[in-house]
């Protein structure tokens, strides 16, 4: 189906299953265990070896020799994989840097070597016996150091750099300026499920049981490095424990579970150990970004730039920084520049709202110090510079943009009018009060996306694509648009996901699952619709689909009845036309965060949260809200601790396990309030959603940081926010 | 993690007098230390001694007043005792300061005593570290270094002790209870136990090897106002930036100990004729002789802040 006009209305708008708060339909399973995640596949891989990867100790040089003497005759060790022997291996389309280096090393911990035996204890201990000599070289470890020799580079979506009228001679003609420069740190996805897969081969088909995002990226890349053909590769994903751009892409344990599967005769099992996995796998790049911008007195921004420099292993892309800043705010001047160095980090790539979660953490700092300049209340500042176009293609409208509806509902249910503008006047026993906001601001993607239906003869609805779910709700949202397509209870739904033999879908990223998946989903039961129509001799446009049956005129079929003794199967996708050009499609909110900082210490602690969200249908709002109070979560992490600790002079991230990169605990996060504005946005798809996950998390970080401001008077602007940078400035005390 | 013989120990004494037979032995209790580092090769045992069913595991008063505290006795029964809630308040804090639900409930009061530090590259093998592996070279000295020592280190090593118990047990003057491989036992006041780091960081106590920690006493109790407080980056499950324990009395006297500064619980005596002072007089003289990393010279200032606060608190 191609979607190249407005959504006009359709079986999904009457909201009779979608938009209603259904628990997850995969929860009993999760909260019995029953649930199989990449690693868990007893019953499918009942007598598997097991493998443990040995990641290298220097970060850039190469292996001069390797001794694997000791490991051979170690106990229960079935087979050793290095890049010596694993035969000429490809690399991925989406990956940097090779999953198995040698003798070549590109970063830190990159993988080296697979020891495969019986039991995982025999592996690990056998891994540890591994002896590798290496001849280091130099490399770039440190981005502030290298940032000038960086160079443009597109973002995910858009060019290096992008200019409009004068913005030089606007800034510098304005009469309130701002200039600053704001860091953020190395982070990482964190996530708990540890990257793993089983890998089985049949002849010289290989089945691959693994926790990823994007089933047929994955495909791909594994069939590209292995240099065999993709119909030979079948991955199956349907649990994943968390992801967050982690797991967009195949990682080492994937390839080297199949190449040690095939070393050793046998299936077998990877997974990344945890203090593995900070610096072999992906993280989100550290950025510098400069922001300026020029108003007149009374608040109308003249003139915004905003550049951004980050750094990557040579071949990846930059964060993206700049991304929001061409769309978010109005202003006739304006230019945005990346630029990428060379750093022999492990690799940098997506995290959850890649670009935006970065950019957003800068830039909302900057309107913030802005505001102040010109003794304008924030909420307002953004208000006046609120806009309904593109601002650097002032053609384009935007489908919906609701920021200014964001702000003032949230001002109004989280008390922003009784926040004092003064710094550090509020006092609560041991704690200095403050308040912050902050917009939200995400970009809504169109990716294709296709799916089966099969209707059975008890009227079970059976929806297969490659799908996955990361935790989001997909297996629900897909459920209910089944169930209000086909006019059946939802427990007459049955969905299977993340299965590479399934037709392809959106996978699960950029915020652009929900939307498109479920899209996919309503193609395929359109045309299932269509072919029960015809097989009753209905006419298809008219034929009603209730409480499991079809109708038309004053007749009606049970639907178990029409779908016959074989069933009727159904498979279509969504696919897009050019209204994502035309129009600019995004979605928005406004954030709002009270702190306390101890006066004493400097900890800072939040006090209670909101985020209105406008994006879109919310196709079960339930399962939307917990992406947003999740993304608040990590934004919060963002703000004041999650940093992966670069040592400059070894070049890894130092902080490699959960108990130094820390993450926020349930005591950090004591109240959050969510709400959506009521929306739909007919450019974005037959459903009218748009996506939320990533939109909770653009803006958190920069609002606490707002807070912590309003209660101390102090501006940090390099993130995590930690009391060591406040404590010079915080006020005498006992 | 290397593979080990695993024996289970009767008595105290035959504990101690195996692990004397086997230089690669190591006690263990609830494992919540040991372990981790067992799968990570820091610790590479030969031979493990399990000693939980030595039935080391009571809270007893003892003749003098005080309290004799099994080296079994798990932080969360330790801190949930009668006894310890009421007249030793500040150990209690302490213990509900660290770690989590699930830790405490394994986790014993020798094993905590004798946990070892969180230096990030003493957790990764690839990295000199001197602790480790004598001789290496110290990773952390010119590196990261914001959790590390700012008193008591040497240019050996700057690592901290990571115990909260540990700092309440110095404020109250413990006392170690100790089972040699001969059979002697002894007494090691707490602030001898653990040793500042020299030119052997690699050596951490003053225990012999082989010897065994019976019990904790403490003296009985000394009253006052008793608060601990820990400063970190999150609100729960984390190390200690700084910690404080103080008792204080009425008069303004008492005696405090900090925690997350040096390599031991770090406590002088002397310094605390200067209580009724404040904190600041408090703090020059505890921290004379600090020499700080840049990254972690916050501790200083960090470190008289909290303690102001708590002195600030038990006048309240
Ligand atoms: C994620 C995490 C967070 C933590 N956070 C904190 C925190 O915030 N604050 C804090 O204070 N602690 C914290 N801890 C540490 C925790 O308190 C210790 O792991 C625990 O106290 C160790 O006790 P155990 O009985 O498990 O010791 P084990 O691991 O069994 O042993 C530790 C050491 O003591 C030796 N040993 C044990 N018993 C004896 C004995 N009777 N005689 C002689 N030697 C003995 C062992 O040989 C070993 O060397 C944390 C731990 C983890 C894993
Ligand atoms: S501070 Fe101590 S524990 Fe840390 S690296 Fe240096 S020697 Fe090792």
């Amino acid at each position: 189906m191609r979607f190249e006009t407005p959504a006009t209305t359709n079986p999904i708008d009457q909201l009779t299953v979608i938009g209603k708060p259904i628990d997850r339909i995969d929860g009993p399973l999760k909260t019995t265990g029953t649930a199989r995640y990449g690693y868990e596949h007893h019953e499918a891989v009942p007598n598997p070896a097991y493998g443990y990867v040995v990641g290298s100790a220097i970060a850039k040089g190469r292996i001069a020799d390797m001794d694997l003497a000791a490991v051979k005759a170690a106990p229960g060790v079935r087979a050793i994989v290095t890049a010596d022997n694993a035969g000429k291996l490809g690399k991925g389309e989406r990956n940097t840097a090779t999953l198995l280096g040698g003798p070549e090393i590109e970063h830190y911990h990159q993988a080296i070597a697979l020891v495969v035996a019986d039991t995982f204890e025999q592996a690990r201990a056998a891994a540890g016996l591994v002896h590798v000599d290496y001849v280091k070289a130099e490399g770039a470890f440190d981005l502030a150091a290298v940032k000038d020799t960086g160079e443009p580079r597109p973002l995910f979506g858009g060019p290096a750099d992008t200019a409009l009228g004068d913005f030089s001679g606007a800034f510098a003609a304005a009469p309130v300026q701002l200039d600053a420069t704001y860091t953020t740190p190395d982070q990482a996805h964190a996530m708990m499920e540890p990257h793993a897969s089983i890998a089985a081969w049949t002849g010289d088909k290989l089945t691959l049981w693994t926790s990823n995002q994007m089933i047929a990226w994955g495909v791909g890349d594994v069939a590209k490095t292995l240099g065999i053909p993709k119909e030979n590769v079948r991955l199956i994903s349907p649990f994943v424990g968390g992801g967050f751009g982690g797991k967009l892409f195949v990682r080492s344990d994937a390839l080297l579970a199949a190449l040690g599967a095939r070393a050793a005769g046998r299936p077998v099992k990877v997974a990344l150990q945890r203090p593995l996995m900070f610096n072999n796998t992906t993280h989100r790049p550290a950025t510098i970004q400069r922001i300026r911008i020029g108003a007149t007195r009374d608040g109308k921004i003249t003139a915004i730039g905003h550049e951004e420099w980050s750094g990557n292993l040579p071949g990846g892309r930059p964060e993206g920084a700049v991304s929001q800043t061409r769309l978010l705010y109005a202003g006739a001047n304006r230019m945005t520049a990346t630029r990428l160095a060379a750093l022999n980090l492990a690799e940098g790539n997506a995290m959850r709202a890649p670009g935006e979660a970065s950019g957003m953490m800068a830039l909302e700092i900057a309107i913030d110090e802005m505001a102040e300049k010109l003794g304008i209340d924030p909420i307002e500042f953004r208000i006046l510079n609120d806009t309904q176009i593109d601002p650097e293609k002032p053609a384009r409208p935007f489908s919906q943009r609701q920021l200014t509806e964001c702000f003032r509902a949230g001002a109004d249910r989280f008390g922003w009018s009784k926040r004092n503008p003064q710094p550090g006047k509020v006092r609560d026993g041991r704690w200095t009060i403050g308040i912050g906001t902050a917009a939200a601001f995400r970009n809504n993607l169109l990716v294709k996306s296709a799916a089966r239906v099969r209707l059975d003869n008890n009227s079970t609805v059976t929806v297969e694509t490659d799908m996955t779910d990361i935790g989001t709700g997909s297996y629900t949202i897909i459920a209910q648009t089944a169930a209000e397509m086909m006019g059946v209870p939802l427990e007459k739904v049955v969905v299977r996901l993340g299965d590479s033999t399934f037709p392809v879908s959106s996978g699960s990223g950029g915020q652009f699952g929900g939307n498109n998946s479920t899209a996919g989903v309503y193609a395929a039961c359109v045309k299932l619709r269509e072919a029960i129509a015809q097989k009753l001799g209905f006419n298809s446009a008219e034929a009603e689909f209730a409480d499991g049956e079809v109708r038309s005129g004053n007749r009606k079929v049970p639907l178990a009845q029409a779908a016959g003794e074989g069933g009727l199967t159904a498979e279509d996708g969504i696919e897009y036309g050019d209204l994502d050009k035309k129009y600019q499609q995004s979605t928005f909110g406004a954030h709002f965060v009270e702190v306390g900082v101890d006066v004493a210490t400097a900890e800072i602690r939040v006090r209670r949260m909101l985020a209105v969200c406008a994006a879109g249908r919310i196709l079960n709002p339930k399962t939307a809200r917990s992406q947003v109070i999740g993304a608040m979560t990590m934004g919060v992490g963002a703000a004041l601790m999650e940093e992966l600790v670069v040592d400059k002079r070894a070049g890894f991230f130092v902080n490699h396990d959960l108990a130094a990169y820390e993450v926020p605990v349930h005591a950090d996060i004591p109240h959050q309030d969510m709400i959506f504005l009521d929306e739909t946005d007919p450019m974005s798809s037959p459903m009218k959603a748009k996506g939320v996950a990533e939109l909770g998390i653009c803006g958190v970080a920069a609002a606490v940081a707002n807070a912590v401001y309003n209660a101390t008077g102090v501006r940090v602007r390099d993130y995590p926010i930690t009391l060591d940078k406040l404590l010079e400035q915080m006020p005498n005390v006992g | 993690m290397r593979s080990f013989t695993y024996e289970r120990a009767r008595t105290p004494a035959e504990a101690a007098a195996s692990a004397s037979r086997r230089p690669d032995a190591k006690f263990i209790a609830g494992g919540t230390n040991l372990l981790d580092l067992m799968k990570l090769e820091i610790e590479t045992p030969a031979h493990l001694i399990d000693v939980n069913g030595l039935a080391l595991d009571k809270i007893e008063t003892t003749q003098e007043g005080g309290l004799r505290i099994g080296a079994l006795v798990r932080n969360t029964d330790l801190a949930a005792d009668g006894r310890v809630r009421r007249d030793y308040g500040v150990l209690s804090r302490a213990l509900l300061a660290g770690a989590s639900g699930q830790l405490r409930n394994m986790a014993t009061t020798a094993g905590n005593l004798l946990q070892r530090t969180r230096c990030p590259y003493f957790y990764d093998t690839n990295q000199p570290c001197n602790k480790r592996r004598p001789g290496s070279g110290c990773a952390a000295i010119g590196g990261f270094s914001r959790q590390h020592a700012v008193v008591g280190a040497s240019e050996s090593c700057i690592a901290t002790h990571p115990s909260d118990m540990a700092v309440a047990m110095r404020a109250l003057d413990a006392g170690i209870e100790t089972v040699r491989p001969d059979g002697a036992t002894r007494t090691i006041p707490i602030a001898e136990l653990h040793r500042l780091p020299g030119d052997t960081p690699h050596i951490e106590t003053t225990l012999m090897p082989g010897e065994l920690i019976t019990a904790v006493t403490l003296p009985k109790p000394v009253g006052g106002k008793q608060i601990y407080r820990k400063v970190r980056d999150r609100a729960s499950y984390a190390f200690a930036l700084v910690s404080v324990a103080a008792i204080v009395q009425r008069d303004g006297t008492g005696r405090v100990a900090l925690g997350g500064v040096a390599h031991k619980p770090w406590r002088i005596e002397a310094a605390e004729a200067q209580m009724p002072r404040g904190a600041k007089a408090v703090a020059a003289q505890l921290l004379a002789d600090a020499k700080p990393t840049r990254q972690n010279a916050f501790k200083l200032a960090l470190a008289e802040r909290t303690l102001g606060a708590v002195l600030a608190e038990a006048k309240g």
